[in-house]
């Protein structure tokens, strides 16, 4: 059905470049007549869906930003055309000429295959296995019946683990980290292949996240928080919003892209007062968090330790609350929303002095940083596109 | 200095994380606000009691009734207190860049909204709210944690405010 609904598309979809607009005409029974200005085109992607690469196609997505639906697919090309179309949308976008080839990357972090495996392996394999052969111990040694019964579940619930660890693997296959003029370039995959584009405008938050049996590997995650849609934008656009920018990394790479994402992200850490260890009694021995310069970072977690970066610039509101035992024990917790449902660096447990002078003090330092953003778009560009500078200011390096 | 202040703050005791800014500077709701609430914990009080001591009169006996009219009473007076509190918690203050709201009797909270994020502001009424002329503002960012509504603001106030949030929200747009 998927094939079949492919080619129908192919069959119906012409699109042409006018000027620096792609127009895409397209439908087979509704004609739907799409136009997109590439100025202001988010990214450029190449996707190769499993069954288009058995054939050797591949798939240009232009990105605008908003809903999924106001992407301009250009699908099925040879593999060696669409680089060389993506390549000119590429520089049209830019504001050059459409043979200008594409701008040199740098690549930055290629994760082994071999870790991704262990990592997808260990990940809920370990505690569920032991968790099993524990339960079935108990319970075999009284009735082999139940060990029958409860082996079979055990067999059914491996049987989904491994399916969740297959698709992990096979997702996050051969992933590459490279970084290019307009973004970070993050290609992966096993069956079906993807190579996006993450503009670094739209990095609203960093997440690391060290599992408890990552650690003593030295290995963590990176997670990038997108901005859904520019404003004004669809709002009810889900997924896709939080991304894998390293699935398993040792900490200096960990660190490398980080230094690429979020620069100037140092940021003085300290430690909740100690009475905090009383509301907080297992978390408090990672609870860390502070303000830097353009970032603000908290440390949370006790099993999964997670670090949260948050640009200043990219904060929508503050908040602080303070709980009854919060007030008694004269601490609070301060907020640091970003877009989305569910980013945001939480200042948890701080005394109550150090709350109330942050709420002071940050309101005007994030317009502060949004305002420098917004003169000075470059990595820590508080854009959506609207703040983006004339193409003519983004021309290339190698222009 | 700010920092001076909080921490003169803190050499008094107990640190409030909703006293920022001038105490005078904060703006109430409209009392009709704690007019209504107060309805609500008067009617349900009245629906309790008048249930209560039907029952109790046909079961038990009149003292009984009457002991039953107590304990609701006292029970709405100790809600009434509750409600009352809880109104004089609400408060919002429009500085420069932002906008802030406070609020809570147990959990204190305190959101600062920058004029340059909000997306939308959206005024709600109720029928009842309609009846006494109030109504509810709303703040919505990109964010969907940012918690910003405004209750029982008078009509015209209302209007006032999202008037004035969406003209300052233009000028200072920020995008995501």
């Amino acid at each position: 059905m998927v094939a079949l609904g492919s080619v129908v598309y192919w069959a119906v979809t012409r699109w042409r470049v006018d000027g620096d607009t792609l127009r895409v005409e397209t439908g087979l029974i509704r004609r739907q007549s799409l136009q997109v200005p590439l100025s202001s085109a988010q990214a450029i992607d190449l996707v190769e869906p499993f069954l288009a690469r058995v054939l050797g196609l591949a798939e240009v997505r232009v990105r605008t930003g908003g809903a999924s639906r106001g992407d301009a697919r250009l699908c099925y090309l040879r593999y060696s055309d669409a680089t060389h179309v993506r390549a000119g949308l590429l520089a049209v976008a830019h504001g050059l000429h459409e043979a200008v080839p594409a701008p040199p990357e740098e690549r930055l972090v290629v994760v082994p295959n071999g870790r991704l495996v262990v990592a997808g392996c260990l990940t809920g394999t370990i505690p569920a296995s032991l968790v099993a052969v524990i339960a079935l111990a108990v319970l075999g040694s009284t009735d082999p019946a139940v060990l029958v019964a409860s082996g079979s579940g055990l067999l059914a619930a491996f049987v989904t683990m491994a399916l969740t660890a297959w698709r992990r693997i096979s997702t996050e296959w051969s992933f590459t980290v490279a970084e290019a003029p307009d973004g970070l370039r993050v290609r992966s995959g096993l069956l079906s292949r993807a190579a996006e584009t993450v503009p670094r405008g739209r990095i609203q938050a960093v997440r690391m996240v060290e599992p408890l049996w990552f650690r003593p590997l030295g290995w963590c995650r990176l997670e990038l928080h997108l901005a859904g849609g520019v404003k004004g934008g669809d709002r009810q656009q889900p997924a896709r919003l939080r991304r894998a920018l390293l699935p398993v990394g040792t900490l200096a790479d960990a660190e490398l892209l980080l230094a690429r994402v979020l620069p100037g992200r140092e940021a003085a850490l300290t430690r909740p007062p100690r009475r905090a260890m009383l509301r907080a009694p297992l978390s408090y021995h990672f609870l860390r968090a502070g303000v830097g310069e353009c970032c603000a970072v908290a440390i949370s977690g006790r099993v999964r330790r997670e670090t949260v970066w948050v640009p200043l610039a990219k904060a929508q509101s503050l908040r602080a609350a303070q709980g009854p035992i919060q007030r008694s024990m004269r601490l609070a917790s301060v907020h640091l929303d970003t877009a989305g449902r569910y980013t945001r660096a939480t200042l948890r447990d701080r005394a109550a002095p150090e709350a109330v002078y942050l709420l002071e003090e940050l309101p005007g330092r994030c317009a502060a940083a949004r305002n420098l953003a917004r003169t000075r778009p470059g990595p820590t560009s508080a854009t959506g596109q609207a703040d983006l500078p004339a193409p003519a200011d983004r021309a290339l390096p190698d222009a | 200095m700010r920092t001076c202040a909080s921490i003169g703050r803190m050499a008094v005791g107990r640190v409030e994380i909703t006293d920022v800014e001038a105490p005078a500077a904060w703006r109430r709701p409209s009392p009709k606000l704690r007019t209504i609430r107060r309805l609500e914990v008067g009617l349900v009080a009245f629906a309790f009691a008048a249930l209560g001591a039907t029952v109790a009169d046909l079961d038990v006996g009149l003292t009984t009734a009457v002991a039953v009219v107590g304990g609701v009473l006292v029970l709405a007076m100790v809600a009434e207190g509750f409600v009352s509190r809880r109104y004089r918690s609400w408060g919002y203050l429009e500085r420069d860049d932002d906008l802030l709201i406070r609020r809570g009797v147990l959990i204190k909270r305190l959101s600062v909204v920058p004029y340059g994020r909000m997306q939308f502001v959206d005024v709600t009424a109720g029928p009842v709210e309609r009846l006494f002329g109030i109504a509810t503002v709303r703040l919505h960012t990109a964010a969907a944690a940012t918690d910003a509504r405004l209750p029982g603001l008078g009509v015209s106030e209302a209007a006032r405010l999202r008037e004035q949030l969406t003209a300052l929200g233009e000028a200072r747009a920020a995008g995501i």
